[in-house]
């Protein structure tokens, strides 16, 4: 190929690429709006589209007003927003790590939240917004506890995972112990929370996720390329320029609040954080940012499993129980193609 | 165009923990040149070329590049003059060609900067001369390692460096991948007048391909030089503990190596 073609054949791959993206992208905010859209209009009773978008308009409507106002609105936003912060928590830290299993509900960072949760409703008896703050205070405490004892010059992918998988075994026995002496109604609440749920969605609980995810994740898509080049190991990023510590405690942090809020508010929805980075690099192709993509599969995720959930069977299931049987598959997927190609993990 | 840059360590200690690996080294690397470093296994070759990256502070004495302090320059201005291509850099599962030597454009691109035309050129101007241009929209995985080292050294041509530093490029190839390799590194120095920095095992190939020749015995200098100069019997048998024989290369009229073991030696060491 002469030099000219080349450029030519680069310049036409790169706007393949971009196009490809652009149009999946697109794709799956077409498909996150209908999916919105159903679970709006349709449930126990149906209202045509008309009446729910007089309610999302703030007009009254007699019976829509409050079963689409204030029962699935509420529940459908919590759903694509906590969707949204788990899928690109999820995807940052198995980027940062180089490894699927790299995620947050894996590595022990969604049990802190969840233990402290247990503890607070169990143990101290404290609101839901107590409850909250407890959960995501635990979760950043969690996640600064599992660097600190995986760092020794530089923290390693593998070593972070299995002390956050110890991490994990260990809140989750406190969490069992905690069950154990739960009182009836305690433990009916806490197991709820546990299961991860959107039933009881409310707007109080959507303001501090919403929150949350307009504040961090603009931090993190400014990290995006420099997050791409750490997946080139180490000695490659900081030859390319990327300051590598820095990068990892602003994306650390920035991960871990999303994670935080969002499990505070439903609950840890098993496995989403887990599976939207692997989905997305399944539709955009490795190589990419896949930050952006795994965000909006997370929230696609839990918006269809939560529906799911509620109407496709004889009884409601929680939104957990639905993405924890898509997830456990994928996992035992990855563990045993890792053993086969000899890899550690 | 590289030669108005210097490369320079003085008095140079670096360590892990409590170990020193190189202890109080000094060196000039020869601008526009190839360099290669030879020494025993754990000498501090590769150590040394971290430091020189910034991926190591010293814990004593200087690493200059153009008489600034390597470790104060901004890492981005850094990783616009000098590269560095370590032993065993990872790509990232399914990523393309295309997509990987793109990746090092990263030194040139603003925060919010889109890319530019300039970008496009520099990833073609790679691709051609690595011959990896057919390549451009295969995966990485399924590439064969002849094919994936030259995609490597792709992107580190991508990023335009006037210096370049190589950690083994040459281990885990096959004989004709190696000379592959070292004619490419060759030809960018004769092209761009890219300096040249590698370690290298294979002392024979590191006397053949590089202008000056370093040894490195237990952190310290054993000789820098010529090869003519610095590749001689003494030296290996100093750097290396073997003994061995240094004949002219007849087909490169640089020297050659013959080591000497314990077996399979007609002729004596002291002809």
């Amino acid at each position: 190929m002469s030099a000219l073609d080349t450029v030519t054949a680069v310049v036409r791959g790169r706007h393949r690429r971009a196009l490809r993206r652009r149009a999946m992208l697109g794709l799956l905010a077409v498909l996150i709006v209908a999916g919105f859209l159903v679970t709006l209009t349709s449930g126990r009773t149906y209202y045509p589209l008309s009446d729910v978008l007089d309610v999302v308009l703030g007009e009254t409507v007699p019976g829509a007003s409050f079963t689409v106002g204030e029962l699935r609105l509420p529940r459908a936003v919590l759903a694509v927003l906590s969707g949204f912060c788990f899928g690109l928590g999820g995807v940052t830290f198995q980027t940062m790590l180089r490894n699927a299993l790299a995620s947050p509900d894996i590595i022990g960072i969604t049990y802190g939240a969840s233990a402290a949760a247990v503890f607070a409703i169990v143990t101290l008896d404290l609101s839901e917004t107590g409850v909250s703050a407890f959960a995501i205070v635990a979760a950043l405490a969690v996640a600064l506890l599992i660097y600190l004892l995986s760092f020794r010059d530089g923290v390693v992918g593998t070593r972070l995972i299995l002390i956050g998988i110890g991490i994990a075994a260990m809140l989750n026995s406190v969490v069992s112990y905690l069950l154990s002496q739960a009182g009836q109604w305690d433990l009916q609440e806490a197991t709820r929370w546990l299961a991860g749920s959107l039933n009881n969605a409310t707007w109080e609980q959507v303001v501090p996720v919403a929150a949350a995810a307009v504040v961090l994740t603009p931090v993190l898509l400014a990290q995006a390329r420099n997050l791409t080049m750490l997946e080139l190991g180490d000695d490659t990023a900081a030859a390319l320029g990327i300051r590598l510590e820095r990068t990892r405690l602003i994306v650390i942090v920035g991960a871990v609040g999303l994670i935080a809020f969002a499990t505070a508010a439903t609950g840890p929805i098993a496995f989403v954080a887990f599976l939207a980075g692997p989905i997305a690099a399944r539709l955009f192709g490795a190589g990419g940012i896949l930050l952006l993509p795994a965000a909006l599969v997370g929230a696609l995720l839990v918006l269809v499993a939560d529906f799911v959930g509620q109407f496709a069977f004889g009884t409601r299931y929680p939104v957990g129980v639905i993405t924890g049987v898509l997830g456990a598959p994928y996992l035992i997927y990855l563990i045993v193609r890792s053993n086969r190609s000899g890899g550690s993990l | 165009m590289t030669t108005d840059h210097s490369l320079t360590v003085e008095n140079l200690v670096l360590g892990y923990k409590d170990r020193d690996v190189i202890e109080s080294l000094d060196l000039v690397v020869p601008p526009g040149k190839i360099t290669a470093i030879v020494g025993p296994n754990a000498c501090g070759k590769s150590t040394l070329l971290r430091s020189m990256t910034r991926l190591l502070a010293p814990r004593a004495g200087h690493v200059l590049l153009d008489g600034e302090e390597v470790h104060r320059i901004p890492p981005k201005e850094l990783a616009r003059t000098l590269g560095l291509l370590p032993q065993s850099p990872i790509a990232p599962e399914g990523i393309t060609v295309a997509d990987l030597v793109s990746r090092g454009r990263h030194p040139h691109q603003r925060v919010l900067a889109r890319w530019s035309r300039e970008d496009d050129r520099a990833v073609a101007a790679a691709l051609d001369a690595t011959h990896t241009a057919e390549l451009a929209d295969r995966s990485v995985d399924e590439l064969s390692g002849g094919q994936r080292q030259r995609v490597w050294i792709a992107m580190a041509l991508a990023q335009q460096t006037d210096l370049l530093l190589l950690d083994e490029p040459t281990t885990f190839l096959d004989v004709s991948h190696q000379v592959e390799v070292l004619d490419l590194l060759t030809d960018l120095n004769h092209a761009r007048g890219t300096t040249i920095v590698m370690v290298l095992h294979d002392l024979n190939m590191a006397a053949r391909y590089a202008d000056h020749l370093i040894a490195l015995a237990a952190g310290r200098l054993h000789a820098a030089g010529e090869p003519a100069e610095v590749l001689t019997e003494e030296c290996v048998r100093a750097v290396f503990g073997l003994e061995s024989r240094v004949i002219l290369d007849p087909t490169s009229g640089k020297p050659l190596m013959l080591p000497l073991g314990r077996y399979h030696v007609s002729a004596p060491a002291d002809s």
